[in-house]
């Protein structure tokens, strides 16, 4: 028997720690000798800690929300007893957020444990690179990833084949292959789950793509808000190396491949691929003009591949079980499975993954088991500060590239973050807006000062100061954005501005002519008002800063809405529900 | 020649004040592209990037200072600022807007009395907003980083926050 706790950043941030030393103190004192070991997110981040319990036959008890004060009843019980503790184990509706799912890049998060190499090896680890170098030429590598239509899956979905196709034909010995590592969509943490659950993978899927188009090394470009997952990654290239998977000569082949990890240091434009290479060179991140393309002229004018971590996480399950497995799932332009975190007004936030082609309505309530409180879906944002809000109506649209893109949004990295009827619509335009504006890197002036300019306008709306002609203005500057940028960043930035107007115009009006705000979020534009449920208990005038509600004990309150500051305190303090917010 | 002596006016020789840093300068300081690296370590050691840090840097290296302050300027992780013994890193990522990042912020600020990027005056905690820690269904979400480590702290509330940092405040008193 073992138990394994998972501790990806989610569940660490639950109080997976805490609860796995608990059960290796009560363990110890009892003296049964079970292993406890860890492992990474299984996705299920609405559950967490989640503890898994192995029997010796490998059947898997998992229990979930296991707080120290939990793990007691589940040692005496089940680990000492043999019961299984049934009010604490998943329940069935729960398994099914799983079961419903086609895990390929997250086959091993949550499975195996990150920090073991063997355990990797057990799952058939390793064996797509030998296959790889024992078997098979560069170019019938690239043919395989060819058959399984892989697209990029870091925001742009390009076909991987042929940036490794065009890497490869690129003349000289020194090529880089670069993994972007640094996940800077507000929203999206497939990345990080990979690195963290399931690390050995992605340095396969790099050790095959260095392979294929002949690169001398790979570089993991990693964020600096990701500790555990450069930790991780750290301990599986130094388990990696000794077994003779990564460095010289590997499994005898001649071909020698290694890895290093520069931890990014905190830019989102570092996510486009020139960026990336000046952010490298130890330069400020700016992109510059392409061609010409990476492939070609790259890290130091070398020819460069760049792939982001759930792109390469495919690759060895690919190789391993042929091109032609993988293009089985999805779609025919869209071929495959994508990940996509769950997050925002949703019951059950996590990480899916789905074949493409699911629709947003399945995987938001499919799986996601629909909106926080029983509230009102109203929009899902997808791919984040590039992307775009797609609304209720729009629910049953197929999750490919295609589809999604006709929308006005992208698939992106695959964040949903999933709003309610309490979200307001020119409020996350706003947010977006603010994002860009402060992570565009200021060479092409329309993104540098037009960001600026749309954020001031949006400012102005969701403080109720919004004129006539506002919309109108939003949307030209937003032509001209997308026109006159260099790069992504800039060249999307006002997809979140155009999409809402797009599905959500009437918010903006309302917001502009009627000075309100329809989802009672933005603060100029609401009053906090006391009903007749008041009882009179004074609570609310004594937390008031700024004195501005006014009643004498066991009578009616009122808010002085001129003196009102709109902090909601006094709604956060009635006990009895009397203040309402219109 | 005057041995070169730091901005402070105090004789302590430069090599000495930057002793924790030469094992990364004799590394990195001549391989290009390792700018981003040193300063990382520099700020890891330091806390922050003072201009006698920089200064420094910029004589081992040989790369401009005004150059150093660029890159310095353009990435979010570089503070010039010393920080406090705790950093709050508040997400402000698109799920902890979308579930009251904001309503955090207003409550860490009133609470501690400080602004994003300011530290309090007993020099206990710095509040960063931080663009997304990837804990997005735990929303809202910050870490606090110290010498211990981090420690991430997910479905903040108002008042969780605040208990929150009484707690760190009281632990880094007893310490002190």
């Amino acid at each position: 028997m073992r138990v394994v706790v998972g501790q990806g950043s989610c569940g660490v941030a639950t109080g997976a720690r805490k609860t796995a030393a608990e059960f290796e103190k009560q363990i110890a004192a009892k003296g049964l000798g079970i292993d406890v070991s860890v492992t990474g997110c299984v996705g299920t981040c609405y559950l967490e800690p989640i503890v898994d319990v192995y029997e010796d036959d490998g059947a898997l008890t998992r229990y979930v929300k296991v707080q120290p004060e939990n793990v007691e009843k589940i040692v005496e019980e089940h680990l000492a007893g043999g019961k299984v503790v049934e009010d604490q184990a998943i329940s069935d509706v729960d398994k099914e957020f799983v079961t419903r799912q086609e895990r390929i890049v997250l086959r091993n998060c949550g499975v195996i444990n990150p920090e073991n190499i063997e355990e990797y090896i057990a799952v058939d680890g390793y064996k797509a690179i030998e296959k790889v170098l024992k078997s098979m030429k560069p170019e019938e590598v690239i043919e395989e990833i060819k058959v399984s239509g892989l697209r990029g899956r870091g925001g742009a979905g390009f076909p991987t084949w042929f940036k490794w196709n065009a890497a490869k034909a690129s003349p000289g010995n020194e090529k880089y292959l670069v993994c972007n590592a640094d996940e800077g969509d507000p929203g999206a943490f497939m990345d990080r789950s990979v690195l963290e659950g399931d690390p050995h993978s992605l340095l396969e899927g790099m050790i095959i793509g260095g392979y294929a188009m002949g690169a001398c090394e790979g570089i993991i470009y990693c964020r600096a808000e990701y500790p555990l997952a450069i930790k991780r990654l750290e301990i599986a290239m130094e388990q990696a190396r000794e077994k003779g998977f990564l460095g010289e000569n590997i499994f005898g082949s001649g071909f020698s491949f290694d890895i290093r990890i520069k931890a990014g240091a905190g830019a989102f434009v570092c996510g486009e691929e020139t960026a990336l290479i000046a952010s490298l060179e130890g330069e400020r991140g700016m992109p510059r003009l392409k061609p010409p393309f990476p492939a070609a002229k790259g890290y130091w004018q070398k020819p460069t591949d760049i792939n982001n971590v759930e792109t390469l996480a495919n690759v060895p399950w690919i190789i391993y079980n042929g091109g032609a497995a993988f293009a089985k799932y999805g779609t025919e332009k869209s071929p495959g499975t994508k990940v996509f975190a769950l997050a925002g007004k949703i019951k059950k936030g996590g990480l899916v993954e789905v074949p493409m082609g699911m629709t947003i309505r399945d995987v938001i309530f499919g799986i996601g088991g629909g909106i926080k409180n029983d509230r009102e879906f109203k929009a899902v944002q997808m791919g984040g500060p590039s992307g775009g809000c797609v609304p209720a109506d729009l629910a049953d649209t197929p999750v490919t590239y295609e589809d999604i893109t006709k929308t006005g949004a992208i698939v992106g990295s695959g964040g949903m973050i999933v709003m309610d009827e309490d979200t307001c619509m020119v409020d996350m335009a706003r947010y977006f807006l603010n994002f860009t504006r402060d992570e565009s890197c200021g060479k092409c002036n329309y993104c540098r000062i037009g960001t600026k300019r749309m954020l001031e306008i949006l400012e102005r709306i969701t403080e109720g100061k919004g004129e006539d002609g506002d919309i109108e203005k939003l949307e030209e500057l937003a032509v001209k954005i997308k026109e006159g940028s260099l790069c992504g960043l800039g060249q999307t930035a006002p997809n979140p501005v155009l999409t809402t107007i797009r599905y959500f115009r009437n918010e903006y009006e309302d917001h502009i002519y009627n000075k309100k705000c329809t989802a009672k979020s933005c603060k100029a534009l609401i009053q906090y008002k006391i009903t007749d449920a008041c009882k009179g208990c004074t609570l609310c005038a004594r937390n008031c800063p700024v004195n501005a509600i006014e009643g004498k004990v066991k009578e009616l309150h009122v808010i002085d809405q001129e003196k009102c500051i709109k902090c909601g305190k006094c709604m956060d303090h009635c006990k009895f529900g009397a203040i309402i917010k219109e | 020649m005057s041995e070169k002596v730091c901005g402070c006016g105090c004789s302590e020789s430069r090599a000495a004040q930057f002793a924790d840093l030469a094992p990364t300068l004799e590394k990195y300081a001549k391989v290009p592209g390792s700018l981003i690296t040193i300063l990382q370590k520099a700020q890891e050691i330091y806390g922050y990037l003072s201009p006698d840090a920089i200064n420094y840097i910029s004589e081992q290296t040989g790369i401009m200072p005004a150059k150093i302050y660029g890159v310095a300027t353009f990435y979010a992780q570089f503070r010039l600022e010393p920080i406090g013994k705790y950093l709050i890193m508040l997400c402000k990522g698109t799920a902890c807007h979308v579930n009251g990042a904001d309503m955090i912020e207003e409550a860490i600020c009133e609470h501690l009395e400080i602004a994003d990027g300011e530290t309090t005056e007993d020099g206990i905690f710095t509040l960063n907003n931080v663009a997304c820690l990837g804990c997005c269904s735990l929303a809202p979400v910050m870490m606090v980083r110290s010498a211990d480590g981090d420690e991430t702290y997910g479905n903040l509330t108002k008042d969780k926050v605040k208990d929150i940092l009484d707690e760190i405040r009281k632990k880094a008193e007893v310490t002190a």
